[in-house]
C-alpha cells in the first residue's frame, strides 16, 4: 500500500475558500447562461486517493455526464465536471426553458448544452483564482462523455496521466429556486502545481 | 420435459453465486463458483481467462498497454504486457491449465467526443492491441471480443460455465 499524504488543515481550508469564491463566480455565471437566478450551496473541498474516487457521485456505473478540460499556463492539469443524469436533464430542461421532467434523454443539442456549461463555470472558477493569486491559466477545448462514472473516470484518469496521485475534489450544489443541481468538480492537478497554488495564496504549513 | 434436480440445483446455485469486485489496475482468480466482476470499463480493457476443465476463471483490469514507457511502476496489474502473465501464472497457481485457457477481452472505448480527441485518445485501441499481442505470444486464443466504439462497459465472469455478460448504458445485457 501507498502511504496517504496528509493535506495539512490550513491548505484544506484555503482551497475550500478559493473554491467559494470560484465556484460563486461560477453561479454568476450560470445564472447569466439561464437568466435565472442561481444560489449555491458552501461548496465542500477534499482530497483524495485516486482509488477512493470511483465510489462516489454513486458509483462507477451510476449515469453522469462529464466535460473534460485541460489546465494549462502557470498550472497544469486536468479538470473534469460531473453532473448525474438527473441534473444533466435539469441542466438542459433550464436552458431551453422546458418544463421540469421534459428531457430525458440526451441528444447532441443537449450535450453541446452542458458542454457549454462546463466550459463556462470551469472559466469562472479560474478567471476567480487566477485574480486572487496572479497565475495565469487557460482551459483547453471542452470534450464530452456521457456514460458510466467508472468508465469516463478512468479513461479522463489515463488521458490526463495523473494516476496515483491525489485528486482535489469539490462538491457543489447549484438550486435555482426549488431545484437542485449537483456538480461534482474534479481536479487533477500535475505534480508540483497545487504547491505553486499555494505559495501564489501565500499559504505555508503551520502558520 | 420434466425439469431435472440437476438443473434447479444450478439455478439456484447462479441466483447466489458470490460476486467479487474486481478493481481498476486489479486482478482477481478464482477456483469456486464466483461472478468475477469489474464495473465501468472505459479506454481500459477487461480481460478473463477461463479453463473449462478445471473452472478456474480470472478477471484482469488493464489501464495502459505498455509498462516500458514508465521509470516506475508500483502496480504490474495495471499494464497489459505486465498484467497478462500475471493472471496466466496465477491461474496456474489455483490449478487453472494455459492449454485449456479461453480467453474473452472487452473495453477499449474512445469515451470522449470534441474537437480535442487526438491526444486521449486511442489509448483503449492501443489497450486492445497490447492485449491481443501479449495473448498471441503466450499462445492463448481469444474466444469472443467485445472491444472498441464509445460505451463504456461492466464485465462479468461467471466461473460455472465460462460466460461473460457485458453490460453497457442503453443496449440489453450481451453474452459472449
Amino acid at each position: 500500500m501507498i502511504k496517504k499524504k496528509v493535506i495539512p488543515d490550513v491548505y484544506i481550508d484555503a482551497l475550500q475558500e478559493i473554491s467559494n469564491i470560484g465556484l460563486g463566480n461560477a453561479a454568476t455565471a450560470l445564472a447569466e447562461l439561464l437568466d435565472k437566478k442561481v444560489d449555491m450551496a458552501v461548496p465542500k473541498a477534499f482530497f483524495f486517493d485516486v482509488e477512493e474516487i470511483f465510489d462516489m457521485v454513486g458509483g462507477p456505473e451510476e449515469i453522469v455526464s462529464c466535460v473534460f478540460l485541460n489546465l494549462e499556463g502557470d498550472i497544469h492539469g486536468t479538470v473534469l465536471f460531473i453532473f448525474t443524469e438527473r441534473s444533466t436533464y435539469r441542466l438542459i430542461e433550464m436552458l431551453t426553458g422546458q418544463e421540469v421532467g421534459n428531457v430525458t434523454e440526451l441528444d447532441v443539442m443537449g450535450e453541446s448544452a452542458v458542454s457549454e456549461i462546463g466550459n463556462v463555470l470551469t472559466g469562472s472558477f479560474m478567471n476567480a483564482i487566477g485574480g486572487m493569486t496572479g497565475l495565469r491559466m487557460n482551459t483547453s477545448v471542452p470534450m464530452f462523455a456521457f456514460d458510466m462514472f467508472g468508465a469516463i473516470l478512468s479513461t479522463s484518469l489515463v488521458a490526463s496521466g495523473h494516476w496515483d496521485d491525489q485528486v482535489l475534489f469539490i462538491e457543489t450544489v447549484f438550486f435555482q429556486e426549488t431545484d437542485e443541481i449537483r456538480g461534482h468538480f474534479f481536479m487533477l492537478p500535475e505534480t508540483g502545481a497545487l504547491n505553486r497554488l499555494f505559495e501564489a495564496l501565500g499559504v505555508t504549513e503551520g502558520v | 420435459m420434466q425439469s431435472s434436480p440437476v438443473r434447479e440445483a444450478a439455478a439456484f446455485q447462479e441466483a447466489k453465486l458470490t460476486e467479487i469486485q474486481v478493481g481498476i489496475a486489479d486482478l482477481k482468480v478464482t477456483a469456486q463458483p464466483h461472478r468475477l466482476i469489474t464495473l465501468g470499463l472505459g479506454s481500459c480493457v477487461g480481460l478473463t481467462l477461463y479453463d473449462p476443465a478445471t473452472r478456474v476463471g480470472g478477471l484482469l483490469h488493464i489501464m495502459l498497454p505498455d509498462s516500458t514507457q514508465f521509470n516506475s511502476v508500483n502496480k504490474p496489474a495495471k499494464f497489459a504486457d505486465l498484467g497478462i502473465p500475471l493472471l496466466l501464472s496465477e491461474i496456474g497457481r489455483y490449478g487453472g491449465k494455459v492449454n485449456n485457457l479461453q480467453a474473452k477481452i472487452a473495453g477499449g472505448a474512445q469515451m470522449f467526443s470534441g474537437l480535442n480527441e487526438k491526444f486521449v485518445l486511442n489509448i483503449g485501441e492501443r489497450n486492445i492491441a497490447m492485449t491481443r499481442q501479449t495473448l498471441k505470444n503466450l499462445g492463448i486464443r481469444i474466444m469472443a471480443e467485445e472491444v472498441g466504439g464509445n460505451r463504456g462497459r461492466t464485465m462479468i465472469l461467471d466461473t460455472t460455465n465460462g460466460q461473460v455478460i457485458i453490460r453497457t448504458v442503453g443496449t440489453p445485457v450481451k453474452v459472449i
